[in-house]
């Protein structure tokens, strides 16, 4: 099979590994798995945690060497073992998701760090540093200011430096691990226009996404890996979001509209003019006993501050919030969980949980008072079975509920976030971005989570920027733009590509 | 035996056995090179002079588990016990009553209280640094008390403190009792209370503990509030065990105490650490202080094996942390 590519027809591939396995501790990681990428391709390795496809790139890298050797060919030459110094002169670089920069030094200084280091010490020059920075920007056609500070430029900017990085130490191969994972609609737009640009200049780009819609855009094919197993190489065209999922989990997702008329519900969470100056403006709304409202738009729209006044993080300047009929006045986050309102934070990592502290101490978090006396100390035997009812309700699969929260896996993790905010026994549910960083398999967990919650009665406020998530979970969707409330949808009357064009414009 | 040994490694941890053996090789250590060490006389001291490290040790463990530093334990203490000493000096010093003495405890308590406080406060809502706000406080009471008492000791007190600082109460040294009592409490407050449990969340991420719905700067204040508390039960204890007060008494003890508590598995980044395994550690460095001593060590020899002794137990617990993850990685 051969791809048309910048490079053409005829050319070798840039990486072709023949019935790769690798093995540790008796698990099989990777069993016997062929892979092969065009020079200019575009392609995209899809699989869900745990599939395999880190120790295929760390093996294609040079840092793990499989069980019974190596058999490739890089760039039509024959390899029988690989180092990362190897693969690195090869031209194979990897933007893991971390990115490995240094926030502390300008962005001149980390797109020349290969320059700088290595070889023999000697002095450097600031022009040339400059220059050669400028030079691999301009190759991507983007303009950053090269004396800013790595560290106080956005993520998606930062994602750049990465690429322009890797290009200046000559790459014609680069991985990139989840690089969209914490961007903007419009910044993913902006890599991918960038990624295009590679292409076209010969350089292979190997997509490792959760993101599906943005794999099917962009990549020409798609190899799908599941537990450690080859599962088949795709062509993008044709390919649907729905058979990619069921191809990396084995298994079928309804992805048909779940929305159910709850117009005839009781009232709970009342909003009228709420008002957040350089936030939000006139926001009024009203969310039903057991409904998800769908709240969407870009980033930058307002979603998450409007969320942040509802959980009492901050004072509207105007208008009001009223539960169950009575008007609140929020001081705190506090009040607003007294009141009956939870929020599940977009950001699990920094707010959502203290990573490095037990699942157990996570849980009881919100709930302290429920598991203390009246002196203030807290009892083990309600802690206990606190966390022990939580974990059952949500079957969280753990080892130990003293193991550190960060030990999880992304799906567990929100299941841990979703358990303590549970525990709280809210009314109101405010859920941030709630598959962030979650497996595809475990994001259909979550959401079967949300349609039993709603259907008990809870009223849920569904916040992300992923129209098709609110499109298939909500019950009815709010579109937010520039702070305002723009539209109204029911995702029973309105096909997915039209609400896409409304929000992503 | 193996049923206590399997309480305390499961209530807490490898860490504490290994302190507890460490502590046992130092006593037979000692026991064996001299004759003195293992005498009445010898524990009677070492439980006499463990006490004012142990509390202004209390007073700095929870700061540090909160993520932060209090660097101004030693001249809160100090400035306690001149208030006390003020009070009494200025009812007749040795001939003052018990009622000025009692009015002295209650302003000692309230100054130590008080500096905790403000530090709390700035720490908590200000957001600067604890590092910068305690030793602001720290330069601040060493330059105040310095110039109230213009750098001289003040001393004659009245007889009947004695007790407190040398006296023995059911065979055990008072100061020892308070130091215990104190720890008690703090291992209470720390590993049961609400707000000890907010105290290691915070310590681990305060914006997160924050989103969860805990008042976290209260949490905080109580905290820096707790610790000048302390701080000032050790000025007291000075006071009464040298007869006299100077600032800057004690002020080598500082990084002692923070040693302490990283000898005692605090995690010096905040989020962990416990009462027991620190009191612990510091009988460990009383043990070897007093060993030294009695060998007719230099005192600053004593000090030295301190130090080498806290960088053999963090190579120590990398290797055995070390040694877990291989021993897991084989497993699977």
């Amino acid at each position: 099979m051969r791809e048309e590519t910048a490079v053409g027809i005829g050319a070798p591939p840039a990486i072709s590994l023949k019935h790769v396995s690798k093995t540790f501790g008796g698990v099989h990681a990777l069993d016997d798995v062929s892979f092969e990428i065009a020079q200019g391709e575009v392609h995209c390795l899809a699989g869900e945690n745990g599939c395999g496809k880190s120790t295929l790139i760390k093996i294609i890298t040079g840092v793990y060497q499989p069980d019974a050797g190596l058999v490739a060919e890089y760039f039509g030459e024959s390899v029988a073992s690989m180092t990362p110094n190897d693969a690195r002169r090869r031209g194979i670089a990897v933007i893991w998701q971390d990115l490995a920069l240094f926030p502390e030094m300008t962005v001149a200084e980390n797109i020349a760090f290969e320059t700088l280091v290595g070889g023999r010490p000697r002095l450097f020059s600031f022009g040339k540093i400059r220059a050669i920075a400028q030079k691999a920007l301009a190759s991507l056609e983007v303009e950053i200011d090269l004396e800013e500070r790595l560290g106080r430029l956005p993520i998606a900017q930062r994602q750049i430096v990465a690429i322009a990085r890797a290009l200046v130490s000559d790459a014609r191969l680069i991985f990139m691990d989840e690089p969209t994972a914490s961007l903007t609609q419009s910044e993913t737009n902006a890599l991918l226009a960038v990624v295009r640009r590679l292409s076209a200049r010969g350089v292979s780009v190997v997509f490792v996404s959760h993101r599906l819609a943005e794999v099917l855009d962009i990549a020409t094919r798609v190899t799908v890996l599941r537990d450690g197993k080859l599962v088949g190489v795709y062509p993008t065209e044709g390919m649907t979001q729905s058979r990619l999922t069921e191809l990396m989990t084995g298994t079928r997702f309804d992805t048909a509209v779940a929305a159910r008329d709850t117009a005839n519900n009781a009232p709970v969470l009342e909003v009228r003019g709420l008002t957040r100056r350089g936030e939000f403006s006139d926001i009024g709304f009203v969310l039903r006993e057991g409904e998800v409202l769908g709240l969407t738009g870009l980033i930058g729209a307002g979603r998450t501050e409007l969320g942040h006044t509802l959980f009492g993080m901050t004072r509207p300047d105007a208008g009001t919030i009223a539960l169950d009929g009575r008007v609140l006045h929020l001081k705190s986050n506090r009040d607003a969980v007294e009141a009956g309102i939870a929020y599940v934070s977009e950001d699990r990592l920094a707010l959502g949980l203290v990573q490095p502290q037990s699942i157990a101490d996570n849980l009881v978090l919100p709930v302290l008072g429920k598991i203390s006396n009246r002196a203030g100390l807290i009892s083990r035997a309600a802690r206990d079975d606190l966390v022990r009812h939580w974990l059952t309700e949500l079957a969280i699969k753990i080892g130990h509920p003293s193991d550190p929260v960060a030990t999880l896996s992304g799906g567990n993790q929100q299941r841990v976030v979703l358990a303590k905010w549970l525990a709280t026994e809210p009314k109101v549910l405010i859920l941030d971005s709630p598959t962030v960083g979650v497996d595809v398999g475990a994001r259909a967990g979550i959401f079967r989570i949300v349609r039993k919650l709603a259907e008990s009665g809870l009223a849920i406020l569904m916040i992300s920027d992923e129209v098709p998530e609110v499109y298939f979970n909500a019950d009815r969707i709010l579109h937010m733009a520039a702070g305002r409330i723009v539209g109204e949808y029911d995702p029973r009357k309105f096909e997915l590509p039209d609400l896409e064009a409304a929000v992503y414009g | 035996m193996t049923r206590a040994i399997s309480w305390l490694r499961k209530s807490y941890g490898d860490d504490v056995l290994g302190l507890l053996a460490f502590l046992c090789v130092v006593i037979v250590g000692f026991s064996l090179a001299t004759p003195r060490f293992l005498t009445f006389a010898n524990f009677d001291s070492m439980a006499f002079q463990l006490p004012v490290l142990g509390l202004l040790t209390l007073a700095m463990l929870a700061p540090i588990i909160s993520g932060g530093l209090n660097l101004a334990i030693i001249y809160t203490a100090n400035m306690s016990g001149l208030t006390l000493a003020w009070i009494l000096n200025i009812n007749g010093g040795v001939e003052a009553g018990p009622a000025a003495f009692a009015l002295g405890v209650v302003a000692a308590l309230a100054v130590g209280t008080f500096a905790g406080l403000v530090m709390g406060l700035i720490v908590a809502y200000v957001g600067a640094h604890p590092i910068l706000v305690s030793l602001a406080m720290m330069i601040f009471l060493r330059g105040l008390g310095e110039f109230l008492t213009r750098g001289g000791d003040i001393s004659g007190f009245p007889e009947y403190l004695r007790p407190i600082g040398h006296g023995v109460f059911l065979g055990i040294p008072v100061p020892m009792l308070l130091f215990l009592a104190v720890a008690l409490i703090w291992h209470v407050l720390l590993r049961r209370a609400r707000h000890g449990f907010a105290v290691y969340m915070i310590g681990s991420n305060i914006a997160a503990t924050t989103y969860s719905g805990v008042h976290s700067r209260r949490t905080l204040t109580l905290i820096y509030t707790l610790s000048g508390f302390i701080c000032a039960l050790a000025g007291i204890l000075m006071l009464t065990r040298f007869n006299s007060v100077r600032v800057g008494h004690g002020e080598a003890l500082l990084l002692v105490t923070v040693l302490a508590c990283f000898l005692g598995g605090v995690d010096p980044f905040g989020g962990f650490g416990r009462v027991v395994p620190v009191v612990i550690a510091l009988f460990i460095l009383q043990v070897l202080s007093s060993g030294l001593n009695l060998l007719g060590a230099n005192q600053h020899l004593s000090t030295a094996v301190w130090g080498l002794f806290l960088i053999a137990v963090m190579v120590i617990r990398y290797l055995v942390a070390n040694q877990r993850i291989f021993g897991k990685g084989k497993g699977t």
